[in-house]
């Protein structure tokens, strides 16, 4: 990380530390010159503090630095000292030697630091290409299923009204409902993904009751579903300031999942705890739970867990882990030791406690 | 039988066409308008008893229209927004809005909210006496009974619960409460709402968790019903 930020300084700035480290090393080597013997080993001193500069710093303060080198080793170390006049040919040769490794060192290091750069850019747009691909194949399945049975059952009833059962047109109407809500999660939760991609999440806090909301979002989860939802509060639970719709946005889509994965008439847990100001929220099922490689990637964007079954983007766990960072908090998983998994939501914020106005 | 005229302002024609043919089936007379301008045109000549009220319309914005509305019109008004927009519903109903609609909406929770809009345009809201369900509310006593056992309420308690009342079937806004029940200055602070709705609920509802009275709506305010 550090020599990255060398790299991010302005180029004034880098010349400064380049001019100033050739300074320090020269004024180094004069000193100690008597120690050091024969002068071309402050040469070979130098020309290392060139390569380093050259590892740290953009080409142009490292040429500098190679040019002040040249020029200082010349007037400090080559006989006779003090003046930039060179006596003898051998030292020409080694001066001018000098000054071509420390401008090939620089512009090596250069060309190898762009061909690196070009390399992980292409492996960038490799990696989004894929999430893109991926992206196209789960949107387009997740889009067109719903679509396809809109357009079909629209067209069975239309064609072969007359011919059908009262209970087939019924059920026919009924998948075009679900088709529809599904389509309509599906759409949230893209404006949502956007939503969190484009950083601009602001939360709006406010105080909320949390058992009210929970209820509420429950209630109004789009699917239907057979398991059973219990929901454990911690006693004396103060109301909290923090983001209604954020909090609506993480538990809905943490139920959602856990009930997209875990088997029909299964218990799902949702815990409410607070401690040092610390809201945490822990939803526990008791489905099959996550193998070792896929614990770490369930947060991804676009991620599914291989063989799953179908019927989500990927998108549900990354805007919660989207919304749960926009409120400063963190959100983790882990197996159970009986089986299934636990979400773990830890989100920081004000709490107040009913007592306070009861004299009211 | 005729229930009502509705005048339905929405730029969709798939909107209005499913409006109207729900509105007809259920004996509703109905006009619509694809532009503000034309809205409060028809809303003039025609006076309707509710007007179905799109938010983003293309000549001029939904608020605008319902503040215009809102100088002459005194009949129920129904917002119909799309998701994510809370500050506009917010925003809507402080300017005079009956109720809302978060579109895609179902149709029973449609007709409901037209149901319960249009009878607030015949009912006078001085009633010495109302009843929800098995709450008894004696404005003039000013007592509350819950199946017959009188409650003890502390005084904001039963004047938020009047204040509920009296609207009843209206979604109260925050600041709105706040406003009525606190006084001018205590606009933000939600915390006493929350405190004292959770108070009158475990009050007044036969489960707390599941109130059928107080109903919260998310980033907006409260309904009673």
């Amino acid at each position: 990380m550090k020599l990255i930020e060398f790299r991010r300084a302005s180029t004034g700035k880098q010349i400064a530390i380049s001019s100033t480290s050739i300074l320090v090393v020269s004024a180094a080597c004069f000193l100690v010159r008597d120690w050091l013997g024969d002068y071309h080993i402050s040469a070979f001193i130098l020309l290392l503090n060139v390569s380093i500069l050259a590892v740290l710093l953009e080409i142009i303060p490292v040429l500098i630095a190679a040019l002040l080198s040249a020029l200082i080793w010349n007037f400090l170390f080559i006989p006779p000292l003090f003046t930039f006049h060179i006596d003898n040919a051998h030292d020409v040769l080694l001066f001018f030697m000098y000054f071509f490794v420390a401008f090939v060192s620089a512009v090596l290091t250069t060309k190898i630091r762009s061909t690196e750069k070009q390399l992980l850019e292409r492996e960038r747009e490799e990696n989004s290409i894929q999430l893109y691909n991926t992206l196209f194949n789960s949107l387009s399945h997740e889009l067109k299923t719903p679509i396809s049975t809109i357009i079909g059952a629209t067209d069975t009833l239309k064609e072969a009204g007359n011919k059908l059962s009262e209970e087939n047109k019924e059920a026919l109407i009924h998948e075009i409902e679900k088709a529809g809500t599904r389509l309509h999660q599906q759409l949230e939760n893209l404006l949502n993904m956007s939503r969190v991609e484009s950083g601009n999440l602001r939360p709006k806090m406010d105080w909320i009751d949390l058992p009210d909301l929970i209820h509420q979002i429950i209630r109004k989860m789009p699917v239907d579903y057979k398991q059973q939802i219990e929901i454990e509060v911690q006693k004396d639970l103060p109301i909290f300031k923090v983001d209604a719709l954020f909090i609506e946005q993480i538990v809905a889509n943490l139920i959602s999942n856990a009930i997209h994965y875990t088997p029909d008439h299964s218990a799902i847990k949702l815990k409410i705890n607070h401690q040092n100001e610390v809201l945490k929220m822990e939803i526990e099922d008791n489905g099959t739970g996550f193998s070792e490689e896929t614990l770490p990637k369930v947060f991804d964007k676009f991620y599914r867990v291989p063989n799953s079954r179908t019927g989500g983007t990927g998108l549900g766990l990354s805007i919660v882990k989207g919304f749960t960072e926009a409120l400063n908090g963190s959100v983790s998983l882990h197996n159970n030791s009986i089986g299934g998994a636990t979400f773990v939501v830890e989100i920081p914020c004000e709490s107040s406690y009913i007592n306070n106005l009861k004299n009211e | 039988m005729n229930k009502g005229e509705i005048l339905i302002i929405d730029d969709e024609a798939q909107i209005r066409k499913l409006l109207e043919i729900n509105l007809e089936s259920n004996d509703y007379k109905v006009v619509h308008a694809e532009n503000g301008k034309q809205g409060i045109l028809l809303a003039a000549n025609h006076a309707p008893d509710l007007i179905l009220l799109d938010l983003g319309l293309p000549d001029q914005s939904g608020h605008e229209v319902l503040k215009n509305l809102r100088t002459w019109f005194n009949k129920a008004i129904i917002i119909l927004s799309i998701q994510n927009s809370e500050e506009d519903i917010v925003k809507a109903l402080d300017n005079g809005a009956t109720d809302y609609l978060v579109k895609p909406f179902r149709t029973a929770e449609l007709l409901a909210r037209i149901r319960s809009a249009m009878s607030k345009n015949q009912v006078q809201n001085d009633d010495a006496k109302l009843q929800f369900g098995a709450i008894d509310i004696d404005f003039i006593a000013r007592t509350v009974k819950k199946s017959g056992t009188l409650l003890k309420l502390t005084i904001t308690e039963y004047n938020l619960l009047s204040l509920f009342a009296k609207h009843h079937g209206s979604v109260l806004t925050h600041k709105y409460i706040l406003k009525e029940i606190w006084g001018v200055g205590h606009q933000t602070d939600t915390q006493y709402l929350r405190v004292f709705v959770g108070t009158l609920r475990k009050k007044i509802e036969i489960d707390p968790n599941h109130p059928e009275h107080i109903i919260t709506e998310s980033g907006v305010g409260y309904r009673f019903q």
